[in-house]
């Protein structure tokens, strides 16, 4: 399919926005999520074929590099000379994998919705909102420069706050839809600064001109330091700071967990395969220029790192089921950071960057897969807490054995997705140093515990009373997208990656490094069998273990209290302190100027009121007089 | 003499024949067809309107450099013939009423004849061209606000206009005899190189006051602006919207045209400082006025000429920039205004009411229109991310762009201004929208046309301003158009 054709992804599901937007509360709640679904198929086919074209064409090879095309850029504003704002699309290695993996989540997430959300109120906004979704996301991988990634950025905070807040009439709702908003925004917030500093010093929001020479750009604006780095690497860490919100990086991560609120469906495509990864993709897109500030990608290293451990410690002792998914999504997007971070051109041709996608892409399948099966559960059982659960597999076969696919997956077992893709990250940080790989493979050894001791309370555990409501799979429209997942998720990774997205675009081939392969994989085993040796069926032990270390297990509960500090930062000092006395100035000093003014303003129009007057005669005088005076008195001022 | 000349008035054909359809559908069709008339010429306008868009954008003089066109006077051209034609479309309404049915065709070719007036005062590089187009584009108008035959008001603002009118073109012309005196001549290129040398007389600085009041009294710049919301609240409202949009536009592009092609050598000398007293005063006087107005016609009167005073912001920048703000000005003015105008002219033909007590508890019966009004609103006072707020920041960043300090103290009285042109237009708002009413305005179900006028001009205020490509056209054309 001709890559002309990828503006239809984008302008499809604006058009199915506002046509559900505007129409939907006169249409039945099927047709609604029938159009959806519907355009939602159209733009997957075309952004498949627009993908498929991408990699497979041999016209995009030139001399063993796969070009970056750009299909469409419309200046829309002009800032100055050079600084132009353009819309457009970009169609390269990781704009167009993120377009199949976009289209696909979204695709399942719609037809599982007409499933989960029905006979829901509000059923037409919930599809108006998944198509705005789907096209600020699909217009953020495709930005042809920052600032129009910017402004999709922003557009995917808005929806995702939208479908938060969906069921608007809880207040818990409500509260987690604020906090990803604002958190996210304050992220944002680094973005922006970073965006203007680097338009500043280089002269170009365009992609492909800062991708061209960034050494040149970082050069020129060495000379400007402050607090002992460049101008440019001040840039690039703000801009890693925007993403560190979007993907929830700590400690900026709060608002993920919260938003867990939101409809189970919306936390699979928004919060687990897409909006989470926009900011790996950012630091992606913008990986050459990284590169020119090293000090900076080691900021990202050791947030990854951090991040990836903090979120593994508190995944393994949350008993809300989707809290304990929201964390491992922390937990792994951290794991991609980390690739990005220890990456390095000379370092294995830089597997890191492809590592980091490879995992992208692997992780928005299962992942997407678990949400999904942890909807279909929720949807039977009514609860997230795992106590009211256990022992599920006899009476959900499909969701047990899809849900074990995705465990399997993200574990590291061979052959499922997530092994081949982990080691890659594995090995990208063994070759940068032995520390950074000795951690990574604790915390991946950490995950396949948390996500078995989820397994075995879920689905085996006790066996509470299920007779007054005996759950089951669900219908067609649910289970369909867990098979056809839960079969990616089994062979996503035998697709050779490092022939499709490379941080230059030449291609080579993985090659299993078999001594970190087997390590990883001993490491996951022993992960897997102590949570089975716990959990398997219902006993005293853990709780004894959580008693022995009371402290540890209640601050890890407590997620390390990270929320609480944020409460204490903003009630008691932002607002209690600094906020107390601005509003004072604003009521005293601000207002009271201002109702001068507004008094003064008044009174000056009662007193001059008597000038039209009504009478043709005095109008006449007046414009007379006016005409004389303005000749006179110029003259008078100005010789 | 090369008749050939005649094919660079495109635009001034492409009216007249519009007017000689009309002209002749009205005479000499028999009378069963006669209903139609105004439906049919709004469609043949609406026709050379999008024709009108693709004739050629070339410099032209035509008749010894009496006649000019350009990129940018075509541009300013299409501009109006919008206005006009949203204008006429919103008016088939009130024309097809029953007492306004004997002189439905006069209507319509008297407001043809006056922006074929309009287009004169645009193109015009001569004074006696000029003064031609003036008075083709005034004396009509006053048959046209006293066009409700059987009321009252209407014959007082008639009156008023007409007076006034006279008056201010006396004024005028004697401005004009001034300058001919010193100049010799009445092409404006011959005045330009007069005014360089006669700088320092006191016959020059009183010449441009009255040229500058003579102008002034149709873009209503206070003080000459008196006649303004007699006649605006008399005039049927069809004939109060063309006033205020597409009048006023087209002396806004006359006063830049005359101001920098003809006295552009004495620029900061003399008119710059008589611009910027009058932009000052037309914006604050029409901002408090504006404040205490109840009658919603009115109140839309004061809050043209405070806009006239930020239009007029163009024309002091003096430079390629401030013509194309000032087109892009009117351009959104013309939609922002025409909103609101088509909101009023909705209520007044369904139930005759224009007090802004009315419109109380508006958006519970009629919540389409009190949207639209309230969209209208946020545009005029600049709310962005309506089309009103772009307007707003290129005309003011055009002002800047002259760069002396002067200038940054208009550009912040006029944005101080803003503030205060908010507060009245927020009352529309708030009146609607918060005001409660016992006996509301009816719901009721408005003419196609005049849904169809206010669809333009919603899309208008919502689009123009995000459409980029419309400044940048408008840059381009005044860049190519050899003004400076």
């Amino acid at each position: 399919m001709d890559l002309s054709l990828s503006i239809i992804t984008i302008f499809l599901p604006l058009l199915t926005f506002f046509v559900l937007g505007l129409l939907g509360m006169k249409m039945p709640k099927k047709t609604a999520g029938l159009i959806g679904t519907a355009s939602m198929l159209v733009t997957t086919i075309v952004a498949y074929g627009v993908a498929l074209n991408y990699f497979f064409n041999p016209d995009f090879m030139v001399g063993g590099v796969r070009e970056a095309q750009l299909v469409f850029n419309e200046t829309w504003l002009t800032m100055g000379e050079n600084l132009k704002v353009s819309m457009g699309i970009l169609v390269d290695p990781i704009s167009a994998m993120m377009l199949i993996v976009i289209s696909t989540i979204s695709l399942m997430v719609h037809l599982y919705s007409l499933g989960y959300m029905h006979g829901e109120k509000g059923f037409q906004r919930y599809y108006a909102f998944l198509s705005l979704f789907t096209f600020s996301m699909l217009g953020l991988v495709v930005a042809t420069n920052i600032f129009q990634m910017f402004i999709f950025f922003e557009m995917v905070g808005v929806s995702s706050y939208l479908l938060i807040g969906f069921y608007y009439q809880k207040h818990s709702a409500i509260a987690a839809s604020k906090k990803a908003f604002i958190v996210t925004r304050f992220a944002d917030l680094g973005f922006l600064i970073g965006i203007m500093l680097l338009a500043y010093y280089c002269d170009t929001f365009d992609f492909q001109t800062l991708m061209s020479n960034p050494g040149a750009i970082v050069g020129s604006s060495a000379g400007v330091t402050f607090l002992g780095c460049s101008a440019a690497s001040w840039a690039m860490a703000l801009i890693f700071i925007g993403g560190a919100g979007k993907s929830a990086m700590f400690p900026l991560h709060i608002w993920l967990p919260d938003a867990m609120e939101g409809p189970t469906p919306v936390s699979a495509l928004i919060h687990a395969a897409t909006m989470v990864v926009a900011g790996v993709f950012l630091v992606a897109r913008m990986f050459p220029v990284y590169l020119a500030t090293p000090e900076v990608l080691e900021l990202i290293t050791a947030t990854g790192a951090v991040t990836a451990l903090y979120a593994a410690i508190v995944a393994c002792v949350q008993t809300d089921i989707k809290r304990v998914l929201a964390f491992s999504t922390i937990s792994q997007i951290a794991f991609m950071f980390t690739a990005l971070g220890v990456a390095r051109p000379e370092l294995h041709e830089g597997v890191g960057y492809m590592a980091s996608m490879f995992h992208l892409f692997t992780h928005a399948m299962f992942k997407g897969l678990l949400f999904l099966c942890a909807g279909a559960i929720i949807h039977m059982v009514h609860s997230n807490e795992m106590d009211q659960m256990g022992n599920l597999r006899k009476y959900m076969p499909i969701t047990h054995i899809t849900f074990l696919i995705a465990c399997l997956a993200i574990a590291g077992i061979p052959p499922f997705a997530g092994f081949f893709s982990k080691d890659e990250i594995l090995v990208a940080a063994y070759e940068n140093s032995t520390l950074w790989g000795v951690w990574m493979s604790v915390v991946a050894g950490l995950t396949a515990f948390y996500m078995f001791r989820l397994y075995y309370r879920i689905f085996w555990w006790s066996k509470p009373d299920y007779s007054h409501h005996t759950p089951h799979d669900c219908e067609w429209v649910m289970t369909l997208p867990l098979i056809l997942l839960a079969v990616v998720s089994c062979l996503a990774g035998f697709i050779p990656f490092g022939h499709f997205v490379t941080w230059n675009g030449e291609n080579y081939d993985i090659h299993l490094n078999w001594t970190v392969a087997g390590t990883s994989i001993a490491i996951a085993l022993v992960g897997i069998l102590v949570a089975t040796v716990l959990y398997r069926k219902e006993n005293s032990v853990p709780d004894r273990m959580a008693d022995s270390v009371k402290g540890l297990y209640k601050a890890a509960y407590r997620r390390f209290y990270m929320d609480e500090l944020y409460q204490f930062v903003t009630h008691k000092i932002i607002f209690g302190i600094i906020c107390k006395s601005i509003a004072w100035f604003d009521h005293v000093i601000v207002d009271g100027t201002m109702n001068m003014l507004a008094h003064m303003t008044n009174n000056a129009s009662y007193a001059i009121r008597k000038l039209q007057s009504g009478s043709i005669q005095f109008y006449v005088w007046v414009y007379f007089i006016g005409a004389l005076l303005l000749g006179v008195v110029t003259f008078m001022l100005l010789i | 003499m090369d008749y050939s000349q005649f094919l660079f008035m495109h635009h001034e054909i492409g009216v007249l024949i519009v007017f000689l359809l009309v002209f002749l559908f009205d005479t000499f069709l028999p009378a069963r067809y006669q209903s139609k008339l105004a439906v049919t010429s709004c469609v043949l306008f609406g026709i050379y309107t999008v024709l009108s868009f693709f004739t050629p954008l070339d410099n032209a003089e035509a008749f010894s450099g009496m006649f000019v066109t350009s990129p940018i006077v075509a541009s300013i051209k299409n501009i109006l013939n919008v206005g006009m034609f949203i204008v006429l479309l919103q008016s088939i309404q009130w024309n097809n009423s029953d007492h306004e049915v004997i002189r439905r065709g006069e209507f319509i070719e008297l407001m043809l004849v006056t922006l074929f007036g309009m287009y004169l005062m645009v193109s015009a590089r001569h004074f006696l061209l000029f003064v031609i187009g003036l008075e083709t584009a005034s004396l009509p108008l006053a048959a046209l606000v006293a066009f409700e035959k059987k009321q009252y008001e209407s014959h007082e603002a008639a009156v008023k206009y007409l007076f006034t009118a006279v008056f201010s073109s006396a004024i005028y012309m004697l401005g004009l005899s001034f300058v001919y005196g010193f100049a010799g001549s009445l092409y404006f290129n011959d005045i330009a190189v007069a005014c360089g040398l006669a700088e320092g007389s006191m016959l020059l600085y009183v010449a441009l006051a009255f040229v500058v009041a003579g102008i002034g009294f149709k873009i209503s710049l206070v003080p000459f602006h008196l006649w303004t919301a007699d006649v605006y609240q008399g005039a049927p409202t069809s004939v109060t919207s063309y006033l205020s949009v597409v009048s006023k536009g087209a002396a806004a592009f006359a006063a830049f045209i005359v101001l920098t092609q003809a006295f552009g050598t004495v620029y900061s000398a003399v008119w710059e400082w008589m611009l910027y007293a009058l932009i000052i005063l037309t914006i604050t006087i029409g901002n408090l006025f504006a404040i205490r107005q109840t009658n919603m016609k009115r109140f839309l009167a004061f809050s043209s000429i405070s806009q006239a005073g930020y239009i007029m912001l163009g024309v002091i920048a003096f430079n390629a920039t401030g013509i194309a703000a000032l087109s892009y000005y009117v351009l959104i003015y013309v939609v922002s205004n025409l909103t609101a105008f088509g909101v009023i002219q909705a209520i007044e033909n369904a139930t005759d009411k224009v007090d802004m007590t009315d419109y109380n508890g508006l958006y519970k019966t009629n919540p389409k229109l009190a949207f639209a009004m309230m969209l209208a609103m946020f545009s005029l006072g600049g709310i962005p991310p309506f089309a009103g707020f772009f307007s707003k920041f290129f005309i003011f960043s055009s002002a800047l762009a002259e760069g002396s300090v002067a200038m940054y103290v208009l550009v912040l009285i006029a944005l101080i201004n803003t503030i205060v042109s908010l507060y009245y237009y927020l009352l529309v708002v708030k009146a609607m929208f918060i005001n409660p009413n016992d006996n509301p305005i009816p719901t009721f179900r408005s003419h196609w046309t005049e849904r169809a006028g206010l669809v333009i001009c919603v899309a208008g205020v919502l689009l123009i301003g995000l459409v980029s490509c419309i400044y940048t056209f408008l840059n381009q054309a005044a860049s190519v158009s050899q003004l400076f």
